[in-house]
């Protein structure tokens, strides 16, 4: 669906992005993951076919981006950073311009905006002027304008910035819900959204692409696969005993224990939750909460920017 | 050059919802309706020199609103974050801007069509050729479309709509004053100043009911050569 080639963006001397080279697959929904600055809104804008590289090249569904833009502007719906919304107008109208730009027939602009809506959860807005809107409706408004025209792919730059967490909640769910129609790419500086919606990682840091694959894959290449973590009533003590003869577990660490309490962290090969269940409800422990590990991502990211931060 | 149609049809609801359309259209009838009662019927005229007077008024007006009615075309979309809609959708940067001009134009046309009564006025007392209304409405029209492709282009170069009507307005001065200028300077660029004033030179016979060829050539081009650079300036964003 994408491929990029040493994708290089300079802005006189700094260069926003350098060399990046990566494939997308048909269907996929990747996370486009980086600290703020690193570059992923440059990409995401070349790749929108809004900004020229310096050098390099962009195939997006066999086609150039920068020989045939007008062909694959067709191809692609783009949310950038900020949603790009004409405040006097009402929700619908603004979808049925944007549909009609974007070359969908006259008569097939109705049921398209009403179709869009519907994905978005805007029709109860429909003619409401944008200008009154919160902040999470515009939000889903930029979305709706990037799917209204049915594109094979959906470039969605930070979608979840500024929203509260219930909006959050449920712009992942639309996220999620884009799955197999559209090939999406989303970008995001907050770790768990793009671990929880996404089908693979893209790393980027300081313009250079330094991780790529699934949450798993970046985890054991740093070290740390299938790490689980557990809370139980009791003395962690035994609950580590139980968790370190688990098979395949190599660490066992307690992470802390207060009030009759103890959460530990288990690493190890592969899947660990089932058999930590196993183990620890097998020894008579009371298992409160088993997971993988919220700061899981958050760590493997820290890593893969260590170099930036320190410097 | 549909997507240039549907650009202009959203920007002209646009005005019509905001209230600075309103506002530029009722201050220029305002004052161009002053002017015809102070400039043009002022004392005992004939009613072709009261016509006359009328288009001259009227040419200075429609210069000023064209720069405010230009002044937000591209420079808003910049400072309202819009302009990646129009950079990512299949639309042709030629498009955008001509859709964009084209809907300031239409602006203008309107505002130029509302004035017509005054000529009519004349009528009461007085009798107007319908060929030196026709020739002076063109004359305003091809102002018009000059001075909003000005507006267009200052509009392009802008990061705000402030910047763009001073830009645009230090344009279709440097044009205006090419008038003044040509006399006091030694050929060939006295003549060069002649060919070039946007105002004193082309567009008084319209004014006196004439139409010369190279005068709506003059303002095509000048049309043209502004509606162009408009567009190599968005190319160029693409670059930034």
């Amino acid at each position: 669906m994408i491929e990029v080639h040493g994708l290089t963006k300079l802005y006189g001397e700094h260069a926003a992005i350098r060399g990046l080279s990566f494939d997308i697959r048909k269907g996929e929904v990747i996370g486009f993951l980086g600290l703020n600055g690193a570059g992923k809104s440059t990409t995401l804008r070349i790749l929108g076919c809004v900004l020229l590289p310096t050098s390099g090249r962009v195939v997006i569904d066999g086609l150039d981006a920068g020989a045939d833009a007008h062909e694959v502007r067709k191809r692609i719906g783009f949310l950038p950073d900020t949603p790009p919304l004409y405040d006097e107008m009402t929700v619908g109208e603004y979808l049925a311009f944007v549909a009609a730009l974007r070359g969908v027939p006259s008569r097939q602009v109705r049921a398209r905006v009403e179709a869009a809506e519907e994905k978005t959860a805007l029709r109860d807005v429909d003619g409401a002027p944008i200008s009154s809107l919160s902040h999470g409706y515009r939000q889903r408004v930029g979305v709706a304008q990037a799917l209204v025209h049915g594109p094979a792919l959906l470039i969605l730059d930070e979608p979840t910035s500024g929203l509260d967490p219930v909006q959050i909640v449920e712009m992942r769910a639309l996220v999620r819900s884009l799955q197999g129609e559209h090939t999406v790419l989303v970008s995001s500086h907050i770790l768990p959204e793009v671990s929880q919606v996404c089908d693979r990682l893209l790393v980027i840091h300081r313009g250079e692409l330094v991780a790529q694959g699934t949450e798993e894959a970046l985890a054991a290449r740093m070290g740390g696969s299938g790490a689980v973590e557990v809370e139980v009533r009791g003395a962690a003590v035994q609950a580590a005993e139980l968790l370190r003869a688990v098979p395949g577990a190599r660490e066992v660490t307690v992470l802390s224990e207060q009030d009759g309490c103890a959460t530990l962290r288990v690493t190890g090969d592969g899947e660990l939750r089932g058999a930590a269940a196993r183990a620890l409800v097998g020894g008579g422990q009371e298992l409160l909460r088993l997971d993988r590990g919220k700061h899981q991502l958050e760590s493997i990211f820290l890593e893969l920017t260590k170099e930036g931060r320190a410097s | 050059m549909r997507s240039a149609w549907l650009i202009a049809r959203r920007e002209l609801a646009a005005y019509t919802r905001s209230m600075s359309g309103y506002v530029i259209l009722a201050v220029t009838l305002a004052v161009d309706a002053l002017l015809f009662n102070t400039y043009a019927l002022e004392g005992m005229r004939k009613s072709g020199e009261v016509l006359g007077r009328f288009f001259y008024v009227c040419s200075g007006t429609t210069m000023v609103a064209s720069i405010f009615v230009a002044a937000r075309l591209l420079a808003e979309e910049r400072q309202a974050g819009t302009l990646p809609l129009l950079y990512s959708s299949p639309v042709r940067d030629v498009e955008i801007v001509v859709g964009k001009w084209l809907s300031g134009f239409l602006f203008v046309a309107l505002m130029t069509g509302l004035t017509v009564y005054m000529p009519l006025l004349v009528l009461l007392d007085g009798r107007i050729s319908a060929g030196h209304v026709a020739s002076g409405y063109l004359g305003l029209l091809l102002l018009g479309a000059a001075s909003v492709a000005l507006g267009t282009l200052g509009s392009a170069f802008a990061r705000n709509q402030t910047l763009a009507g001073i830009l645009s307005g230090c344009m279709l001065v440097g044009l205006l004053v090419c008038w003044i200028l040509s006399p006091v300077t030694e050929r060939p660029l006295s003549d060069v100043f002649m060919a070039l004033a946007l105002h004193g030179v082309h567009f008084t016979p319209f004014q006196a009911g004439v139409i010369h060829l190279r005068d709506v050539a003059y303002y095509v081009l000048v049309t043209w050569v502004a509606l162009f650079a408009a567009t190599r300036v968005l190319e160029a964003r693409r670059w930034r």
